[in-house]
């Protein structure tokens, strides 16, 4: 689906995780956002963020705007060139960490969205999409 | 600010009695959570609180990192002898917490300051039930 207008993000430090949250925040708001929805996709955005800065090294998140016939969404995008994940299906998992968190960071954002596609492999990096539908 | 960074911030914690209030009234980055976390523990030493009180009404989403600070704050303060309440919580957080995934386990919660004040208060004076040792007996 082409993306309607967008914006990348670079996600490198603390800082670039807010900033993550605060575009999404004023994009969800533009598209006339519930402040339940708009308050889970800035969620989703915030944990997505997150793992790109701590297990992918940092890397970029894309914010696209969508529209299907009268629908509007926010399609999130990250991407790192980490080291990837051996095994997606058990990152999904709740409880799944490798130390630092409480593992909630992908199935939460997974909930917290109406689509969800991840791509990653070892040594190349792993890139999440996620969409979020007004 | 001449490099352009902003200056270190911090969360103030007020001493009121044997109570430490926090009021977050700032965007919460990971390092600042961190930081409140560290200090408010040295702090409940410091003045040996018995409670402490947590305000986030002004924050507009709790994802699962901040989540899991106010659990560590909860849980360090619990072992030290202190109760902990967060307040304010927005609707909206909430709904979006149990859709994440986050159960605040071990975090008391009330709907504001006062309520909140009220039970640290009754814990304290022994009529809430909970606390896991039994003083005095």
């Amino acid at each position: 689906m082409p993306a309607v207008r967008e914006e990348t993000l670079g996600v490198h430090s603390d800082e670039d995780v807010v900033r993550v949250r605060q575009v999404t925040r004023q994009w969800a708001l533009d598209l006339g956002f519930s402040l339940v929805d708009q308050t889970k996709v800035v969620t989703a955005a915030s944990e997505l963020a997150r793992n790109t800065l701590i297990h992918g090294g940092g890397g970029s998140g894309r914010l696209e705007e969508l529209h299907d016939g009268p629908r509007r969404g926010i399609r999130l995008t990250f991407e790192d060139k980490g080291p990837g994940i051996p095994d997606v299906a058990q990152a999904i998992r709740d409880g799944f960490t490798t130390g630092s968190g409480l593992g909630l960071g992908l199935g939460g954002a997974r909930r917290l969205s109406n689509e969800f596609e991840i791509t990653s492999s070892p040594g190349q990096g792993t890139r999440v999409a996620i969409t979020r539908w007004k | 600010m001449l490099d352009g960074k902003p200056p270190t911030e911090r969360i103030p914690i007020l001493k009121m009695g044997e109570f430490l209030l926090v009021t977050i009234q700032v965007e919460m980055h990971d390092r600042l959570v961190m930081t409140l976390q560290d200090e408010l523990t040295q702090q409940i030493v410091r003045h040996r609180a018995r409670g402490v009180l947590i305000d986030i009404s002004a924050l507009e989403i709790v994802d699962s990192f901040i989540g899991r600070a106010l659990g560590n704050i909860a849980n360090m303060a619990r072992v030290l002898d202190a109760e902990t309440v967060v307040v304010g919580m927005r609707p909206a957080v909430a709904i979006t917490l149990v859709e994440l995934g986050l159960n605040l386990e071990g975090v008391r919660t009330a709907l504001n300051a006062e309520k909140g004040m009220a039970l640290i208060r009754r814990r304290l004076a022994g009529t809430e039930p909970g606390r896991l040792d039994a003083r005095g007996s």
